[in-house]
């Protein structure tokens, strides 16, 4: 039948699209509908204070500014960040303790009036410092700051209680809307249920679970921006629905992801009308194996475990099935401080020869004592990429001689068993909006420092590799110092099954313009600098 | 016959409380909670801080005692609570979507009636012909077919059909339109799912209809019409059919009341945000409030079904209500 | 001796006799005679039921096991029925997939049944207060969505194919329950009955001997349409994530992740456990109608 020629058209398509945003930019044109799709139900609450998921940023994003951000027109980078409403990036005084941010004169909210460093130092204060009763997400990223105060109408200053070079990648975090104080004095809550900000675009309506509209701010302050005259968000939480909708045209673009066998079949289906944009995804595949359940208190259990998965294969055959590709440690690949690929064979389960691996892996399971090991592995009821990903490994574990089934459960009880400790093995992702290996690396840190490592183990030396490479300055010697945490992570301890990285494909017609892919599906979504070529 | 009504009617209340008292427990049970869910499943870091904070902010740290006390008093007073995934009042929340779910279900039992009672009669009159081995067939398959299977398939030969013919895919849209907005839209919106769920429920309608007509085909009064003489037609129309509707009514009833609250794989399929879709989503959200009123919901307006079809059946055989 | 037929709304309706006494192989050559249509059911069951049996020796790969090099192969000689986008050979997975099936369709009808005959009799022999508080019992797990079930013991047994089973057996017991009760009900009120208490035997032998012989036709009828029910039930709870999981090869699992993916660009994946389910839930569906028929002489031809 024809699927093995699509398959071959796909991967060349592949090849064509990744040169794609290399083209030469075109002027972008004004006015139109973008339709987009949000890949879920209704988000929790509209607050992005609040909320963790991308529903409410996919939903809310357009309507409102942050302080700072990473550069729309090149989100790829993991170090570009720009200001959206300061005027100017600043140098931190102080002994790096003090950042001065200079806001934008003449900015104003959907309501008309005007918007001040009143509003932004209210906002990040409900952010870092949430009020007896409030629920702020992230106000732990933020343990650094001292003190948040606007001390002009223009000026918003941010005293910190050390320096830290892990600030500025923090304050740029996607969530960071800046509400109208003088709605939060009235109602701290009013912003869970409403949407009324200073962005691209304004708000026209929400029908819950159906879908969010949005027309052209005329008064924003970029020149020109947005181009685009409305927008329409549609929810379709089923991936069927939304690669039919891509392919009649009644969406013309879904920012989150879809997996490589949905881009195939609209690739085949649109023709011209087709375009894509991939990305490695700031979200690692992880099996945490649960320490303090035997044998895998053992050491040699867990490297056999690691050993007998065969990445390099694997992840050639998976990433056209799965949402995933790049093999690669710990830290984000594409990452200065990523190791090369020789670095990583000498890791176990990266090894160039997998039947020398797998035979190692057999050894140590006889030496453990473990041999015909049988556990169930703890999976999330979520397809892309963790079934996938789920049913590969057990058949790799399968290939050692050890036997796994599956337990697969909701969102809700799969976290809730992780963090009870009611598991053997889980896979797992570390997912983060923005590139920052230091911190992306923490939730592997030992359990007592870190609440979000479930593998319950204590390793002082691990902790000891770390805080030498957070407080290194010199990029090549940090650069080392954490190859040297990968391995003793990944290997020596194999404390962590690192799996490919997750791969973000985002097909669309072709006639969206000036959009670019990210790391994060939670970065780049103000929708300004969309266009319409029709 | 008073008292047999009111006691069935009294009979209502345990049945509620009892499927109130389970919906509680059952969720309560499954392990992890809204709050969870809220913040981890992104799989990005949160703090301990928030996540005690959120369940402050619903309540759900509280004694299980006083959070079912706070439900039934709720129940007692129609108050059925705010969504702990919206924060919106629930009602509002049911409200938005109980339309879709209803007009799906409606229009799935017209095309469900309009198919299993002609095709149920000319079955069981014609019996063992080949029409009835045709309709019967049919109708098995009917029975035999995963609903969501069959919406899946309708809506890839819908896109590949108006692809063949004019060269662009359509598919319906995916945002509901009310029907006095804008009708043509709305019908293209509810057709597919409405036929899709209407053949399940034409096979089990078809069935009953043509049992039904061939019990009531060999009662005597028809024996005796016929050796009367009386024209075929007339016999159907005026005796046959009269007296063979009354099951056939009761299970399109009983099959009605189960739609509203079984659309829960249709609605997937279709991406129709109805309360199928907010059931889906309450459950794995593990919003306690809203599951509780959507099941409460489900189980009355099934109870109540019961209730009228006993109620009928009573008024109809003396022997039910004297038992 | 009088008979009780079921009708969808649980109201008796008095039949005539059961052809019981004459032998067994007699009584199956009868019913492959008069019922040609129930005997194709019949075939279709047997022969997937053969098919789980010995999937072990009829399987030509392990349904396991992936095959990167033979992803998303269109039929072929080599995989009859195609592979899967994990290379996995079809036919393979149908097979074993057959034997998942009946392994939930059988154990959750029969328990289902079992169960629904035991409270069924046991409310209409004793009626009373228990019987008034059974019905009560009955009434909230039937009107009780099956997906809020079926979450609260997955999540809290796990995905394992008995917990998946016990999922869809739980709303399975009341609606036979139901047509169990009513049709003992009418037995129950027949002086026979009666006269085997004054004779002083005892309730396990009046119930054994004389009530539960005569629901066996709609027992039986009802048993065999949950057969149908419970694949399509697991069929449904696959499709939401409920069902049960991989690696276990199963039919309404084939259908759930695979299948809306693959459907325009390797159609096989999804088309042939479809047709593996539609065709042995017909089969069941045509031998239980033509059992009713043979059980139920008022439907029989004159």
């Amino acid at each position: 039948m024809i699927s093995g020629w699509k398959s071959c058209a796909v991967v060349l398509a592949m090849a064509a699209t990744a040169a794609m945003p290399a083209v030469a930019a075109e002027t972008p044109k004004r006015g139109g509908t973008l339709t987009y799709l949000i890949p879920a139900d209704a988000p929790p609450s509209l607050d992005a204070h609040r909320e963790t998921t991308y529903v409410t940023m996919h939903t809310g994003a357009p309507f409102y500014s942050v302080l700072i951000r990473v550069n729309p027109d090149n989100p790829a980078s993991t170090t570009d960040f720009v200001c959206d409403l300061c005027t100017e990036m600043p140098q931190p005084t102080d002994g790096g303790k003090t950042y001065t941010f200079k806001i934008r004169q003449g900015v104003k909210f959907h309501d008309g009036s005007p918007l001040t460093a009143e509003d932004a130092a209210a906002s990040w204060n409900k952010i870092v410092f949430p009020a007896e009763g409030m629920l702020s997400a992230r106000s732990s990223n933020f343990e650094m700051v001292d003190k948040v105060a606007a001390t002009d109408p223009q000026t918003v200053v941010f005293h910190l209680k050390f320096a830290t070079a892990a600030f500025l990648p923090a304050l740029a975090d996607p969530y960071g809307w800046i509400y109208e104080k003088r709605i939060l004095d009235k109602d701290p809550h009013w912003y869970e249920k409403n949407i009324m900000g200073s962005g691209p675009f304004k708000f026209v309506s929400y029908d819950v679970g159906q879908a969010i509209r949005g027309e052209r701010n005329p008064d924003y302050y970029r020149p020109g921006q947005p181009y685009l005259d409305a927008i329409v968000g549609l929810y379709a939480p089923k991936q069927a629905t939304r690669v039919d909708a891509l392919r009649s045209d009644r969406a013309a673009i879904e920012f989150r992801g879809l997996p490589p066998a949905a881009s195939e079949e609209l690739k085949a289906a649109l023709g011209k009308d087709f375009a894509s944009q991939e990305s490695d995804w700031n979200c690692g595949s992880v099996v945490t194996v649960n320490e303090k359940k035997k044998p895998f208190d053992d050491v040699r259990v867990r490297r056999a475990l690691t050993l007998a998965i065969d990445r390099w294969h694997g992840a050639e055959a998976l990433s056209k099935i799965a949402d995933v590709r790049t093999v690669g440690s710990l830290i984000f690949p594409g990452d200065p401080m990523a190791p090369s690929t020789e670095q990583l064979h000498e890791i176990a389960g990266f090894w160039r020869d997998i039947d020398k691996s797998r035979a190692e892996a057999k050894r140590l399971l006889k030496e453990a004592g473990a041999e015909g090991l049988n556990f169930e592995l703890l999976n999330r009821d979520v397809d892309q990429p963790y079934k996938y990903v789920g049913i590969w490994i057990i058949d790799e574990w399968n290939k050692i001689g050890v036997k796994v089934t599956q337990k697969v459960l909701p969102s809700g009880p799969w976290l809730a068993a992780e963090r009870g400790g009611d598991f053997s093995v889980v896979l797992q992702a570390n997912c983060h909006s923005i590139v920052n290996p230091l911190i992306d690396v923490q939730p592997y840190l030992s359990s007592s420092i870190s609440k979000q490592n479930y593998g319950n183990y204590e390793d002082p030396k691990e902790q000891e590799i770390y805080d030498k490479a957070f407080h290194e300055t010199d990029p090549a010697m940090q650069k080392q110092l954490m190859f040297q945490f990968a391995k003793h992570v990944m290997d020596t301890e194999a404390h962590k099954l690192v799996l490919p990285w997750w791969h973000r494909i985002v097909p669309y017609h072709a006639y969206v313009k000036g959009w670019k892919i990210s790391p994060s599906h939670y970065l780049n979504q103000d929708l300004a600098n969309i266009w319409l070529d029709k | 016959m008073h008292r047999y009504i009111i006691n069935r009617i009294l009979l209502v209340f345990p049945t509620l409380i009892g499927a109130a008292a389970l919906v509680f427990i059952l969720m309560r049970l499954v392990p992890g909670d809204i709050c969870l869910v809220r913040l981890g499943s992104g799989g990005t870091s949160f703090s301990t801080q928030a996540l005690a904070q959120c369940h402050a902010d619903i309540g759900i740290d509280r004694p299980w005692i006083l959070q079912f006390g706070d439900f039934l008093w709720g129940l007692a007073r129609f108050d059925f609570g705010i969504s702990m995934w919206s924060g919106k009042p629930v009602v509002q929340e049911i409200a938005t979507r109980f339309p879709i779910s209803l007009e799906v279900a409606v229009m799935a039992t017209i095309i469900a009636v309009a198919i299993a009672i002609p095709l149920g009669t000319i079955s069981a009159l014609r019996q063992n012909s080949w029409i009835d081995l045709v309709v019967r067939t049919f109708s098995i398959a009917g029975l035999a077919t995963p609903s969501f299977w069959l919406g899946i398939v309708s809506i890839l030969i819908v896109l590949d059909v108006t692809q063949a013919i004019s060269g662009h895919p359509w598919m319906p849209p995916i945002d509901y339109v009310p029907l006095w907005k804008d009708p043509l839209r709305n019908l293209s919106i509810v057709a597919l799912p409405a036929i899709t769920i209407g053949y399940r429920y034409a096979a089990v309608s078809m069935r009953m209809t043509r049992s039904a007509m061939l019990e009531v085909l060999r009662e005597d009064y028809i024996r005796t019409a016929r050796a009367k003489g009386l024209i075929n037609r007339i016999i159907i129309n005026r005796h046959a059919l009269k007296n063979a509707l009354l099951p056939v009514v009761t299970v399109i009833g009983i099959e009605f009341a189960f739609l509203i609250g079984g659309l829960v794989v249709t609605e997937q399929v279709f991406n129709l945000n109805g309360i199928g879709r907010l059931m889906v989503l309450s459950v794995q959200n593990q919003d306690y409030t809203m599951t509780q009123a959507l099941v409460m919901l489900v189980v009355t307006i099934a109870v109540l079904s019961n209730l009228v079809v006993d109620l009928l059946y009573a008024w109809l055989d003396p022997r039910v209500r004297l038992a | 001796m009088t008979m009780i037929a079921p009708t969808p709304t649980g109201t008796p309706v008095l039949l005539g006799d059961l052809p019981s006494r004459r032998p067994f192989g007699a009584r199956v050559l009868n019913f492959f005679v008069r019922q040609p249509i129930g005997s194709i059911g019949i075939v279709i069951v047997v022969l997937f039921g053969l098919a789980g049996i010995f999937a072990d020796w009829l399987s030509p790969y392990n349904p396991t096991s992936n095959d990167f090099a033979a992803m998303t192969e269109s039929p072929s000689w080599a995989h009859w029925l195609g592979t899967d986008q994990l290379g996995r050979d079809l036919l393979s997975r149908i097979l074993f997939g057959a034997r998942t099936a009946f392994e939930v369709g059988l154990t959750s009808a029969l328990i289902g049944g079992f169960s629904g005959l035991v409270i069924g009799v046991a409310s209409a022999y004793f009626g009373g207060q228990l019987d008034l508080w059974l019905q009560r019992v009955l009434d909230i797990v039937m009107s009780f969505p099956l997906i809020i079930m079926a979450l609260a013991v997955v999540s809290i047994f796990g995905t394992g194919v008995q917990n998946v089973i016990a999922a869809i057996t739980i709303p399975l017991i009341p609606r036979c329950a139901r047509v169990v009760r009513s049709s003992a009900l009418a037995i129950r009120e027949i002086p026979y009955v009666d006269a085997a208490r004054a004779c002083g035997y005892g309730h396990t032998r009046i119930i054994l001997r004389h009530m539960v012989p005569n629901v066996m036709a709609p027992f039986l009828v009802i048993v065999t349409a949950f057969v149908g029910q419970a694949i399509l039930a697991e069929a449904s709870l696959s499709y939401l994530g409920l069902g049960v999981q991989e690696p276990v090869p199963a039919w309404g699992l084939m259908l759930q992740g695979g299948a809306e993916e693959y459907a325009t660009t390797a159609p096989w994946i999804a088309v042939f456990p479809g047709l593996a389910i539609m065709l042995t839930v017909f089969g069941i569906n045509l031998f239980g109608d033509a059992l009713r028929d043979v059980l139920d002489p008022k439907m029989r031809e004159r």
